[in-house]
């Protein structure tokens, strides 16, 4: 991803799974050098509801480690955020946990 | 150049001049010209439903490619299940945003509603992942226009990716 350099850098703390054990399957959004580190903030305020602070936190893991689970749940419901997040020009993939 | 997007009580606005509205129209209509009406199959309750067959040809194009990315990674039959029920909605979906987009950029004050401006996000995003893809960008695009000679035959076109990073990044914070 790319910052414009308009954002005040972010401590990360901790790494972030919010993976159940009990939900199978996982949304994992993959880095790539064109969607902004803001715009990929933004999509997963807008699409999960999250707040800005774990959007933020799952956008740098994304940023940093290449990927990031970004949901978890049932194949079906993997599949909706997936298509949501193809929507919005996210590299996203339904992976089993 | 344009100072960006601004928020407004009603949304959001921006200050396009001729030429800005004029390149930003053009990339757009050449998405648009990419991305093809969803081809659903002949059956009226497929159709209903958006389920359709996949045009795999036109994913050997890389900009199709990212646009509309596989599902699954190591499942080419489970990948190719999602594509025939979500691409020709996705198509349209994306389409519609670039109309949006279309027509409401014009040269002077450009005024848009919350979901106007959604519409432009993703349409903005969706001619950046194309030029990004075409340009091959890579994340250090920032040094390699800083270090890149006006004479080079790329330079135009990296100048206005730039821009349009510019714009998307104003109109997210705008939104925001």
């Amino acid at each position: 991803m790319v910052d414009v350099g308009t954002t005040a850098p972010i401590e990360v703390e901790r790494p972030s799974t919010d993976v159940r054990p009990d939900l199978p399957w996982v949304t994992i959004v993959w880095n790539d050098p064109v969607n902004l580190m803001s715009y990929v903030t933004y999509v997963f305020q807008t699409v999960f509801g999250y707040t800005r602070q774990k959007a933020e936190k799952l956008m740098l893991d994304v940023h940093h480690k290449g990927k990031a689970v970004v949901a978890s749940g049932t194949r079906e419901e993997m599949e909706r955020d997936v298509e949501i997040l193809h929507g919005y020009g996210l590299w996203a993939t339904v992976n089993k946990s | 150049m344009s100072t960006g997007f601004k928020s407004t009580r009603k949304g959001v606005a921006i200050k396009l001049d001729p030429g800005e509205a004029s390149i930003l129209r053009s990339l757009v209509s050449e998405v648009l010209g990419l991305v093809e009406p969803g081809a659903t199959g002949d059956d009226p309750l497929e159709r209903a439903l958006g389920i359709g067959a996949a045009n795999e040809e036109q994913h050997d194009d890389p900009v199709i490619a990212r646009l509309f990315p596989a599902a699954y990674t190591d499942d080419d039959e489970a990948a190719a299940e999602f594509r025939r029920y979500t691409e020709a909605t996705l198509r349209d979906a994306k389409r519609a945003d670039a109309q949006t987009l279309l027509e409401t950029a014009g040269p002077g004050q450009v005024e848009l509603s919350t979901d106007q401006a959604q519409a432009w996000l993703r349409s903005l995003n969706d001619v950046r992942l194309a030029l990004g893809i075409r340009l091959e960008v890579t994340e250090e695009i920032h040094d390699e226009i800083e270090s890149m000679s006006e004479e080079d035959p790329r330079y135009p076109a990296f100048v206005t990716y730039d821009w349009l990073t510019y714009l998307q990044d104003t109109l997210v914070r705008a939104l925001w």
